[in-house]
């Protein structure tokens, strides 16, 4: 399993792999967004979270449909179904090649990107921290949104369909956490519902991602 | 590993796209066996196999065998184009749990190009590469898909002398050809198993295609 783990990093790092296009495709929305709201450092202050979350779910989404979309392209798929690691192992370690590739450098350079939003300095920490429990909530649902649909052409724009929606509850709660962190007030509550969603997702999704999977192989 | 492990197909029914192609399979892959499937273009070699691998699940009879003993090589290679040659295949080494790659170089006269990506490879290089996977899966029972094409006559005899090594050492190999390989080997022919759409046995989900068909036409 740790070999599969490489081999993604590996892969995702060489040309062609698609690392660092996320985080490139973060820092445009975050830099576009001022141009269209406005310098008012005030209100771009109050959207800061909801403006960086959007940009790191759409930056995650970006590279979803490589997960599986490339090794069912070229037997690789095939060839990993009918080895000795289980079909929950690979989807879990792909979920987590991905989160390593994409999510947590989103994470690391959300506060920095926070900077251009005017954020303030306690929201950097509240980015990082929401960021950081929500992003591998990201990266599992969209691998179960990229096993539903591998083998299908065209496939990443249905995908996006499918996996926006339900991206919603992690949104919602990760950009409240961070909004009621920043203002001082307690962001416990909504802090907890996103990292239950994570935890739940990570629990669940690669059974039923590895389901999908099978039926997409036959 | 345990090298004696056989396969068996027991009066299996093969479906392609849910329409039954092939049915009422019945063979028996044994320790030291090689056995060439033989039918022609579209004649279910392809979905018998990836059935056999456990790819897919058969609609009627079974398969008996331990998903751990087969490995299935299909036209496609599994080959990522930004990993070298030594990469790729130090890879499904370690997913096999196995380390040593040198035999499987070697077996397939790789030598010269494992620090090549496999993108520059041509066709009947990648071929050769992908081949040598299946020894560095170190398991017995092989499945194969016309491992032959954009192979020359010298690579086709590397290979046959790698199916006779692992038929010598108790391994097993079922192999979808149209070429003759040049190999001690027992023949099956798939044709009289030909699927009957009229006789196709019940679905074991009860999922009835001819009804299905019916509300098209």
């Amino acid at each position: 399993m740790i070999a599969l783990l490489i081999r993604d990093m590996r892969l995702a790092m060489r040309a062609g792999g698609g690392f660092g296009l996320g985080l490139a495709f973060f820092l445009i929305v975050t830099t576009l967004v001022p141009f269209g709201v406005g310098p008012d450092a005030e209100i771009l202050a109050r959207i800061a979270p909801g403006i960086l979350w959007v940009g790191a779910l759409l930056a995650c989404l970006l590279s979803l449909d490589r997960i599986f979309q490339l090794d069912f392209e070229d037997g690789s798929l095939d060839l990993l179904a009918t080895s000795p690691i289980p079909l929950e192992g690979i989807v879990a370690i792909k979920a987590l090649a991905h989160w390593l590739v994409t999510g947590l450098p989103l994470t690391l350079a959300a506060p920095f990107f926070g900077a251009l939003m005017h954020l303030e300095s306690p929201g950097f920490s509240w980015m990082f921290v929401t960021l950081l429990l929500g992003t591998p909530a990201l990266s599992m649902i969209g691998a179960f949104g990229a096993a539903l649909t591998v083998g299908l052409k065209r496939g990443g724009l249905l995908m996006s369909l499918l996996v926006l929606p339900l991206y919603i509850p992690s949104l919602i709660f990760g950009a409240e956490a961070a909004t009621r962190g920043m203002a001082g007030f307690n962001a416990n509550a909504p802090l907890l519902m996103m990292a239950g969603i994570t935890a739940g997702s990570i629990a669940l999704l690669p059974f039923a991602a590895a389901a999908a999977l099978r039926v997409n192989l036959r | 590993m345990d090298f004696s492990a056989s396969l068996t197909a027991d009066t299996l029914t093969v479906t392609r796209g849910g329409v039954p192609i092939l049915q009422n399979v019945s063979f028996t892959l044994s320790p030291g066996q090689v056995l060439i499937l033989r039918g022609p273009n579209g004649s279910g070699k392809t979905t018998l196999l990836r059935t056999l691998a456990g790819l897919q699940p058969p609609l009627a009879g079974r398969v008996v065998s331990d998903p751990e003993t087969v490995t299935y090589g299909a036209h496609a290679d599994g080959l990522k184009a930004t990993l070298s040659v030594e990469e790729n295949l130090q890879f499904w080494a370690s997913v096999h749990g196995q380390t040593d790659i040198t035999q499987a170089v070697e077996g397939f006269n790789l030598a010269g190009l494992v620090h090549r990506p496999s993108a520059n490879l041509s066709a009947g290089q990648k071929r050769r590469l992908g081949l040598a996977r299946l020894l560095v899966t170190g398991r017995p029972i092989w499945l194969l898909d016309e491992p032959t094409v954009s192979l020359d006559v010298a690579s086709v005899a590397l290979f046959a002398d790698a199916v006779r090594t692992h038929v010598a050492k108790g391994g097993s190999a079922l192999i979808a050809t149209h070429i003759d390989l040049g190999l001690k080997a027992d023949s099956f022919d798939i044709g009289p198993y030909k699927a009957d759409p009229a006789k196709a046995p019940d679905s074991n989900d009860g999922f009835d295609t001819d009804g299905f068909e019916g509300a098209y036409l």
